[in-house]
């Protein structure tokens, strides 16, 4: 390599090294301070913790109920994943083998719908549902979002199927399956890249998503980001406690991703390029 | 025959999740269009109204502030989102050994909902770099820039683009991955500088990328509101609302359905016009292979 090339490469290294740690330079803020005294917090935000104290932590723990928080995050998250994998899958593969006008007209609305903003209709929808909500409101959320999701999960299996053979379904009719079991036991199976990337995409946007659960969900029922949101909002002044109940609520995710890295960077990239 | 059995087909594959869409997405969008032309007050209807919830929505200067706010904030954070999501996606495809550590640190923001970076960043602009600024004497961070409406505006494309910016790097990298490395031989054979291959063939090959990360930004931009409401929530006295926070506080702050809903529409043609636009316009730099 000549001189020219290996000093561009350092800049770059330097460069990158750089952005890289600017990247995660506010969680690192979050968790040092998450230690620290509030008086040390304000004397330096950026030293590390003089005397380590545990105590933020677990006043942040019980202020923001953060089990409670979490089982419901992780209930909700779960739930409505599977089954828009499940509704979403089966709607494309209907989409993709019936060519008819209406099913190619289907399709059309549910990409045209990907442009409408959930704040178009976020008004009408609430006061419509109301009721629905208070009979089980994570219920009705978990509904919401196999509603809301349909669109881009159906858009995504659709992509797929049309790139399996017919002939595997019609060798799959002439032995005698049904149209449920030759979905389930061979079609299904075959898609599994596309479903772990609409379940990444799925499990990052309802897991982080913020207005619908604000707008639905009481205290009891509240996710993660609004049990922060709102434990936050009470506690700023006690920066300890704030940084520990941020930290606390930026911890599941942060742990997940870094035992699954390879498959949310893919998974990710599988669903933009479409 | 034919038709009863795959009329039995549609019910088994596709009749309930077509149902839960129409239920909730459909109906309401309809709905909300029709209510604008009445005087509904979140509960019930008594009468037609005609436009007169587009004219009191158009004559509320405080819709004003937002709309020029929101178009800034759009036109900003589009522009730098893509440009620092373009330049990670060139250092994490160059041939540096930690170019995978770097991909995973400049995607962590991502996975992190925009309420919880929204508050770290206001910990940071209200209390870290205050405490920092006083104690080093730097004058521009003395005061919080969350308490001005420009620095405010700032302060919300700073965590616009590093929020944003690693999930555009990857729409990046797919794009500049695809490109075939014959194509990119060739050119280096030819002498063609770094610089040079970058402008006149990485961009043109890549134009889709580029198509998709710019509508996801527009998109993302109109649509902003965790951010927002944790980083700001409006103020100071209600001059850094974007349009989904002006929304929300005209409709459930202060009851005001009827404008909130029209304003709403009128965000849906908005974000719809724009997103057409620049697909068109994206449309015709992509190279046809």
């Amino acid at each position: 390599m000549n001189t020219r090339a290996r000093w561009g490469r350092r800049a770059t290294f330097a460069i990158g090294i750089t952005l890289g740690f600017a990247y995660v330079f506010p969680f690192f803020l979050v968790f040092v301070n998450a230690l620290k005294l509030k008086y040390d917090i304000l004397a330096n935000p950026l030293a590390l913790p003089v005397t380590i104290t545990w105590e933020n932590f677990q006043q942040a723990y019980t202020k923001m109920d953060f089990f409670r928080s979490l089982t419901n995050s992780l209930i909700i998250t779960v739930f409505s994943v599977s089954l828009l994998i499940i509704s979403s899958s089966m709607l494309a593969y209907y989409l993709a083998r019936t060519k008819s006008k209406p099913s190619k007209y289907i399709f059309l609305v549910l990409v045209a719908s990907m442009i409408v903003p959930f704040q178009a209709l976020m008004i009408p929808f609430i006061s419509r549902f109301a009721p629905f909500v208070s009979i089980n409101n994570r219920a009705a959320l978990i509904f919401f979002y196999i509603g809301f999701g349909t669109a881009l999960s159906t858009f995504l299996y659709h992509g797929f199927i049309t790139t399996i053979p017919t002939e595997i379904d019609e060798a799959a009719s002439i032995d005698g399956a049904s149209d449920m079991v030759a979905f389930w036991k061979i079609i299904f199976p075959m898609m599994r890249p596309i479903t772990a990337t609409v379940a990444i995409i799925n499990a990052l946007w309802i897991w982080n998503d913020f207005l619908l659960p604000r707008l639905v969900l009481t205290q009891e029922t509240q996710t993660l980001p609004l049990s922060t949101y709102l434990f936050y909002g009470q506690y700023s002044i006690e920066y300890g406690q704030a940084m520990a109940g941020l930290a606390l609520a930026v911890l599941p995710i942060l742990a997940f991703y870094l035992v699954l890295q390879k498959q949310f960077i893919s998974g990710i990239a599988a669903g933009a390029v479409k | 025959m034919r038709k009863a059995r795959s009329l039995k087909k549609f019910m088994k594959f596709a009749a309930l999740p077509l149902a839960i869409f129409t239920v909730v997405l459909v109906v309401p969008f309809v709905n909300g269009f029709y209510y604008t032309f009445t005087d509904w007050d979140g509960f019930k209807v008594d009468k037609f109204v005609g436009f007169s919830n587009y004219a009191e929505s158009f004559a509320d200067p405080k819709f004003w502030t937002t709309l020029r706010f929101t178009g800034l904030f759009v036109i900003v954070s589009l522009i730098l989102v893509n440009v620092v999501a373009f330049g990670l996606a060139l250092i994490v495809t160059s041939n540096l050994r930690s170019r995978n550590f770097l991909r995973t640190l400049f995607f962590v923001p991502n996975l992190v909902g925009g309420v919880v970076l929204g508050v770290i960043w206001q910990f940071i602009f209200n209390s870290a770099i205050v405490a920092l600024a006083n104690k080093y004497d730097w004058e521009l961070f003395k005061q919080s820039w969350l308490q001005d409406t420009n620095k405010a505006f700032w302060a919300l494309i700073i965590v616009t683009v590093w929020q944003s910016s690693g999930y555009m790097m990857i729409v990046y990298i797919t794009g500049l991955v695809s490109i075939e490395t014959d194509v990119l031989e060739a050119s280096q054979i030819d002498g063609a500088s770094p610089l040079r291959t970058l402008f006149a063939i990485k961009i043109p090959l890549m134009a889709q990328a580029f198509t998709i990360a710019l509508f996801l930004t527009l998109r993302g931009g109109f649509m902003a509101y965790d951010v927002n409401v944790a980083l700001t929530e409006g103020g100071p006295f209600r001059t850094t609302e974007l349009i989904s926070l002006h929304i929300f506080q005209d409709a459930f702050g202060e009851g005001n359905f009827g404008t909130g809903q029209s304003k709403a529409v009128i965000m849906f043609i908005v974000v719809a016009l724009a997103a057409l636009v620049q697909v068109t316009i994206s449309k015709r730099y992509e190279v046809q292979r």
